[in-house]
């Protein structure tokens, strides 16, 4: 097992321990971020089922397991 | 001291049908006998450009016709070891036993892609029949489910009280990295109006801690046993409460960190503290709404816990039985060491923030994508698009799925899925019962999970037992499927 496993803290410990931050979103991370978010609305707006009302109510399953 | 972990996941898909009268059964019967039919006429396929009736060299020979494709209950084993069947008005593809985690998350995709091709044979064999498509969902949003099961190797020896007790907190909490995510509520089990997404498909759907049942009243410990091996040395541990899952890592972890959870039952290992639930099923649903994982769990002994410190637990709780022991059960060490690695991952980012694994688990990519798409559409919970989008997230079709665009990091190659449509796993006994079927299916009139029945022309039949998930492996019978030329001299070598 990698070495850190040794290392662990119980979950005890952990929570008393100082909250370590991750690094502050850049804002040009955070640009990126939102870029490919807008990337991916349009994609979902191209290929979304046209009649979404229509494609929900027909989506019907028998049960199964 | 803990068995391997033998493994494999059961899925049923949901499946739409338009033209044709819409019967699920027929349709599904129809994506089976479609991929067996071009299975067995070729292998390796190209499915780019093809037309049914259509010869490439220009004419059909007397007698040559598209294959004919029967809508009966279908039901078929193939060369990778899988089993491909309708069960439930679903098409059900079960995933050959696998030797470790990673592995079958190789072959859980392999079935998608099975699927895939099934739904493009379907529209070369049955032009104009109906355009079948398949999702991997366990849900309609209108309160029916189907499932997607996981099964489990384990020592007959071990009692199943016992299996409850070191399962129940593990199922009720996964959820939080294994969930598929959905949209609302479609039970009694949680209130409507206050929850607008769930982190499980399954969860709500689970009435009884355990049982019998797979339909009804759906128990999160299910007793079935039928083993499909020696029933005096093995039992099949049937898990019904997972969701299916696209990302890669969450069919991962589901499995391995059960896997790891069973082995440490088998191995007798026990929490530093109790982590019995006073109330698993009332758990199960709430930590399903449970969005900022911080819902506190009534404990059994009077205490509290969120879903994520049950986790960490457990997660503490293998981490030492992992150094004291070893994780020799659940795979080789490379396996084993990811198995770890991953799992505090996704733990430390459930803990600082879940949509840092917006690339890693279902539920936080599909709650993400849901919730940006209202902020630019201003939709309501309510809005159908917003259920369009649910569902289309599990759509198999590559042009549709909405699981392919939003950027999910995979855990294995797509040379090894590919190679898994076709090739066994090579560490169990699903090894010979794929590798006979590619050479001598003709003779083979039965194949199960736990034999193969050979028709060499003379009476009597000949079945073959493989009551032992271990043996029939590449390393141990390679050497007899090599050195015999026909599956008489096969049975031969095998009795002498």
């Amino acid at each position: 097992m990698p070495e850190r496993e040794l290392k662990r803290k119980s979950p005890t410990e952990r929570s008393d321990a100082p909250v370590v931050e991750d690094a502050p979103v850049t804002s040009e991370r955070g640009e990126k971020l939102k870029a490919d978010l807008d990337d991916l609305l349009d994609e979902i707006d191209e290929v979304l089922e046209d009649n979404a009302e229509e494609f929900v109510r027909n989506y019907v399953q028998k049960g199964g397991q | 001291m803990a068995i391997a972990k033998v493994c494999g996941i059961e899925t049923e898909y949901g499946i739409t049908t338009t033209g044709g009268d819409g019967n699920p059964i027929a349709a599904s019967s129809v994506l089976v006998n479609a991929y067996a039919s071009i299975e067995q006429r070729k292998t390796g396929w190209d499915f780019e450009d093809e037309a049914p009736g259509n010869d490439a060299r220009g004419f059909a020979p007397e007698g040559t016709m598209a294959p004919l494709v029967e809508t009966h209950l279908a039901n078929t084993v193939l060369t990778n070891g899988a089993r491909y069947y309708v069960d439930h008005a679903h098409p059900e593809y079960s995933t050959p036993e696998c030797s470790n985690p990673l592995e079958l998350v190789v072959h859980d995709k392999a079935g998608e892609e099975v699927l895939r091709r099934s739904m493009a044979a379907a529209g070369i064999t049955l032009p104009n029949g109906p355009r079948v498509v398949v999702y991997k969902n366990n849900s309609d949003g209108k309160g029916n489910t189907y499932g997607c099961h996981e099964n489990y190797l384990m020592d007959r020896s071990v009692p199943f009280g016992d299996i409850v007790v070191g399962v129940v907190p593990h199922f009720v909490t996964r959820q939080i990295f294994t969930g598929a995510g959905k949209l609302g509520v479609e039970t009694q089990a949680l209130d409507s109006d206050q929850v607008h997404f769930q982190i499980s498909q399954r969860a709500e759907f689970f009435e009884e801690v355990v049982g019998l049942e797979t339909t009804l009243k759906r128990p999160i410990v299910n007793t079935r046993d039928e083993p499909h091996a020696d029933p005096k040395r093995f039992r099949r541990l049937h898990v019904i409460v997972g969701d299916a899952n696209l990302s890669e890592l969450a069919t991962f972890l589901k499995v391995a960190t059960t896997a790891v959870v069973l082995a440490m039952v088998e191995d007798q290992v026990t929490p530093a503290r109790c982590l019995a639930l006073a109330d698993p099923v009332r758990a199960m649903h709430r930590v399903s709404a449970d969005l900022g994982l911080n819902t506190t769990l009534d404990m059994a002994d009077g205490s509290k816990a969120t879903a994520l410190e049950v986790q960490w637990e457990i997660f503490s709780m293998a981490s030492k039985y992992a150094l004291e022991e070893g994780l020799h059960a659940i795979g080789d060490p490379e396996v084993c060491a990811l198995v770890m690695d991953r799992w505090e991952f996704v733990l430390r980012g459930l803990e600082s923030d879940p949509l840092s694994l917006v690339n890693h688990l279902d539920w936080v990519a599909k709650l993400r994508m849901i919730e940006a798409y209202r902020d630019r559409h201003g939709c309501s919970w309510s809005d159908g698009r917003l259920s369009a989008l649910d569902l289309q997230y599990h759509d198999l079709r590559p042009e549709r799925s909405l699981y392919a665009r939003v950027g999910m990091e995979t855990l294995v190659d797509q040379s090894a899925i590919s190679a898994a449509v076709s090739e066994p796993p090579p560490g169990t006994r699903a090894w010979f019962r794929g590798k006979c079927l590619a050479r001598w299916s003709d003779t083979i009139t039965t194949a199960n999970w736990d034999s193969l029945v050979f028709d060499l022309g003379d009476d009597p039949l000949r079945r073959v037992p493989m009551m032992d998930p271990l043996k029939g492996t590449a390393e141990l019978a390679s050497e007899l499927l090599d050195g015999s030329t026909n599956p008489a001299e096969m049975l031969k070598r095998l009795s002498s």
